[in-house]
């Protein structure tokens, strides 16, 4: 049974979590909480459909039980933006058509969140040639580091594309600061 | 002058319409109208429906391949938490539905066709404890005392002539063989291939009384409500569906699935919604594979490449009894020259999952072939593959004698060719060397057959000004929001926020559904007819000829006359339904969408690893009615030629019959690591024949043909000329070259 104490943070409102220790985190929020942007495409952490933050960090939610999460804080695509107020990402998604069916999208979208973030803080990825090195921003970083998120429509450089445009005004608003 | 139409489509509409409005929105590169949704997690998809006191079914799958349930093991299953009822109702289905069905697939759950049928439903409070349950249940089999084959190519399998093509055969291809210059004589085989499209199936269904209401995810509803409706023995107008998105499908969901019928028969049972949700190793185990294919092609030309023969025959398989074959022949009718040919499909009968259509059947992976023996004549003849498929593009197609609607393929081939720098290849294997990596290049030819289907779509300018356009048209991913809607502003002369576009709901006139390439068209042409009507009205309203109306932005024209839409209505809606059926253009032209593709790879000199360094993809199919989604479906095509070039393949085990790769992580779908840059080049062509839009299909154009380019890549880079699918290393490495050896 869980904890009377076991609560998360879910888009900045607290919340119990489940009692039935099955549940994953990914049924939790779509199912009690009812935040159906995070999807569930195979719910084996093959697929990335699931993606969601947890403290900051990009996990497969289909993969992790909701009370493993006491105390955490969780954001879902839900927090990064509403169809009437997107955030520059999902705009860019929508320019360059980085999707069709829609349904790995919000994955991709937490992805790209918190691989940016990643970035920023200088991970180095397999395919960095110089792991201590800050990562070149390339098309092939960009593509190693969300080769988790997998889209059947076959989307991809559509993504990079809009990736490409995000991480680039960031670039040049970091400049103009 | 108004044209007096039909509903079928019997000559080319030669108005070319779309051509003289004058809003300037049709083809143009707008963005998906649903996109914020989308992008935002706000669409809703079918699991994701809520209602109050839905309970939750799990299916149960056979661990047997052949025989009988003789019991299963209810009651312990029963005692367990919120199990509410275990279900084997005959009315459940054993088999899929195939596209355009419209009628029960084979029903009756205790005969076991294949390993890892349905064979029951487990129904819970929760989901955690439906799943519990399933896969607690126990169940006694009595295994079939004389199985069918497992193994398409096993000398016990029956092999029979299919139902759905015919053979074609003209002249004497073993003479022209025997005659010929240069003749090649080759076997491929291509593995069978999952849809996997990323929503896996889902159906929310609940009874109003005696009428069922489905939330689901389906790519045809019209023919999906009459497929559930027979199923269950119930009058098809007390079905509605509704799936206004659909998280992909690629012919896994053109007929009614398992989940679907056992959702509803357990809702009508428990007399309360239940939801049943596919797992994705449910999805890949019993709704729909590609049938894998083993191909024998012959070329025969003459000194100069032309082709003076061509055979192209196949075995593929399905479950006994089903008409469907994958048609490998389809596009190889039409596309080339050699009047003595033999053309041929068999299907082979045995014991795995129905084989249906899987994105482009038919052509994904006859195409790929072909284009593969294609490039070992032009290699033979020596000259250069482009050059050889220019060389060998009839005036008619070959036997039957019937006329091309319009075909872009020199086109295809020259701007693809000059975008890609094909003129910097060099043309014998092993001449390119970077590092570990031998790099080369291959083209290949693109084509898939255009059809027209039966559609209606409602269009309503309402007083205000704005429109509406209403149909059942399913949204999987393909654009049909952004079009439809790009139709009606331009007919109507709306900016296109003045359309709005509601899909995916069957209480709406029945579109066309999407499948075979043929949403875009046939339900595009339904809306343009239903804004012709209201062009008509809004003429006679005006007070002139039809033909001399101009719409834009809100305002009727003609001459020296000019009127809001708002003044013109008088406070009054216009409705009007338009219909399109196939007609006599249908049988009269040779219909196609046509493109080539041109591929650069990497293979690796000591591991035989490929990798896609870039592709460049140039395609003609008629009007282009959104630059940006079909641009897209030009990319997604041309991914999926990535996976069935090097990753994707269906494994099943030859001793219990049983999906070994039943997933996402063992079946090997292209990532983003794997996906290069990819130039598209869409080419401007009007086609009068195809749809009085001038268009023509090009969801399923990118792929055929697409892994073929590829493979000939694989063969220029390092010499490994390879006939199985897809090119994995173990394949290549046996045939790559000394990789210490200087390079010539």
């Amino acid at each position: 049974m869980a904890l009377p104490m076991s609560r998360a943070s879910v888009n900045g409102t607290d919340h119990a979590l489940p009692a039935d220790p099955r549940r994953t985190l990914l049924d939790w929020l779509r199912e009690d909480l009812g935040l159906t942007g995070t999807k569930k495409g195979c719910d084996h952490g093959q697929c990335g459909a699931c993606t969601v933050l947890v403290d900051g960090r990009r996990i497969n939610s289909c993969l992790s039980l909701a009370q493993l999460h006491d105390g955490d804080t969780i954001e879902t695509i839900e927090s990064i933006g509403s169809a009437d107020n997107l955030s520059p990402l999902q705009k860019a998604f929508v320019t360059h058509d980085g999707f069709q069916c829609g349904y790995c999208t919000p994955g991709q979208i937490c992805s790209a969140k918190a691989m940016m973030q990643e970035l920023s803080e200088g991970w180095a990825s397999a395919v960095s040639d110089d792991v201590t090195a800050a990562p070149d921003i390339t098309r092939e970083e960009l593509r190693e580091r969300m080769s988790g998120n997998l889209c059947r429509c076959g989307a991809y450089s559509n993504i990079i594309a809009a990736l490409e445009e995000v991480l680039a005004d960031a670039a040049s608003e970091r400049a103009d600061a | 002058m108004s044209r007096t139409d039909t509903v079928t489509y019997d000559s080319p509409d030669t108005r070319n319409l779309l051509d003289h409005t004058r809003q300037g929105v049709i083809g143009k590169p707008l963005d998906r109208p649903e996109g914020p949704l989308k992008v935002s997690g706000s669409a809703t998809y079918s699991a994701e429906w809520k209602f109050d006191d839905c309970a939750e079914g799990v299916l149960v799958l056979a661990t047997i391949a052949q025989g009988t349930v003789q019991r299963l093991h209810k009651q312990r299953v029963l005692d367990m938490p919120g199990v509410l009822a275990v279900l084997a109702d005959e009315a459940m289905t054993r088999r899929s539905t195939q596209g355009t069905a419209g009628e029960a697939p084979v029903q009756g759950v205790h005969t076991v066709d294949y390993f890892a049928q349905p064979i029951a439903l487990v129904v819970a409070e929760t989901f955690e404890q439906a799943r519990d349950a399933a896969l607690a249940l126990e169940v006694d089999y009595v295994e079939s005392k004389s199985p069918i084959a497992l193994d398409p190519e096993s000398p016990d399998a029956e092999v029979e002539d299919p139902d759905n093509s015919e053979t074609v055969e003209g002249g004497d291809l073993e003479k022209a063989m025997h005659d010929a210059a240069f003749a090649i004589d080759v076997e491929y085989r291509t593995p069978g291939h999952a849809s996997a499209a990323m929503e896996p199936h889902a159906t929310i269904a609940q009874w109003h009384g005696d009428r069922l209401e489905l939330h689901g995810s389906y790519q045809m509803l019209a023919y999906n409500v009459k497929e559930i409706a027979d199923c269950l023995s119930i009058d098809p107008e007390k079905v509605r569906i509704i799936a206004p998105y659909v998280g992909g499908g690629f012919g896994s969901k053109l007929g009614i699935t398992h989940e679907a019928v056992a959702a509803a028969i357990a809702a009508r049972q428990l007399k309360r919604p239940v939801r049943v949700v596919m797992s994705r190793q449910q999805v890949f185990e019993t709704v729909m594979r590609r049938s894998e294919t083993r191909q024998r092609v012959r070329l025969a030309s003459d000194a100069s490449g032309k082709l003076i023969g061509l055979g192209h025959e196949a075995l593929v398989s399905n479950l006994p009894d089903e008409e469907f074959a994958e048609p490998v022949t389809q596009a190889t009718e039409f596309l080339y020259g050699g009047e003595n040919r033999l053309l041929k499909v068999e299907v082979a009968r045995i014991s795995r999952m129905t084989a249906g259509s899987v994105r482009a059947p038919g052509e994904a992976v006859g195409m790929q072939v072909l284009e593969a023996a294609m490039d070992e004549l032009a290699e033979a003849v020596d000259i250069d593959p482009v050059e050889l498929r220019k060389r060998n593009l009839p005036a008619k197609v070959p036997v039957e004698g019937t006329a091309y609607s319009s075909r872009m393929l020199v086109e295809a081939l020259d701007q693809g060719a000059e975008a890609f720098g094909w003129d910097q290849r060099r043309p014998r294997p092993c001449q390119t060397r970077e590092g570990d990596w031998w790099i080369g290049m291959g083209m290949a030819s693109a084509a898939r057959v255009n059809m027209l289907v039966p559609a209606e779509a409602r269009v309503t300018l309402k007083a205000d000004g704005a429109a509406l356009v209403e149909t059942d048209q399913t949204d999987i991913g393909t654009g049909s929001y952004a079009i439809l809607g790009q139709i009606a502003g331009e007919m109507l002369g709306l900016p296109i926020d003045r359309v709005n576009v509601v899909l995916g709901d069957t209480s709406l006139p029945a579109g066309a559904g999407s499948g075979g390439s043929f949403g875009a068209i046939s339900t595009g042409s339904a809306v343009m007819r239903a804004c012709e009507a209201i062009r008509t009205t809004l003429s006679e309203a005006l007070g002139c000829d039809t033909d001399a109306l101009d719409l834009k932005d809100g305002t009727a024209t003609s001459g020296d006359l000019s009127q809001s839409l708002s003044d013109l209505l008088g406070g009054n809606d216009i409705v009007e339904t338009g219909k399109i059926e196939p007609g006599k253009t249908a049988e009269d032209f040779s219909q196609a969408s046509y493109g080539a593709f041109f591929a650069e790879v990497a293979v690796h000199a000591f591991t035989g690893e490929t990798r896609v360094r870039r592709m460049t993809g140039a395609f003609g199919f008629g009007r282009v009615l959104n630059a940006k989604t079909a641009r897209s479906q030009c990319l997604g095509g041309m991914v999926w030629g990535i996976g069935s070039a090097l990753t994707e393949e269906l494994a099943f085990d030859l001793r219990d019959g049983h999906l070994v790769n039943h997933d996402l992580a063992e079946y090997h779908v292209p990532v983003h690591a794997d996906v290069p840059a990819i130039e598209v080049i869409l080419l401007e062509e009007r086609d009068a024949a195809a749809s009085p839009l001038q268009a023509k299909g090009v969801g399923e154009l990118g792929i055929c043909g697409a892994a073929g380019a590829i493979t000939n890549a694989i063969y220029n880079a390092c010499g490994a000329r390879l006939r199985n699918f897809p090119m994995t290393l173990d394949k290549v490495i046996p045939h790559l070259p000394d990789p210490f050896a200087e390079v010539a």
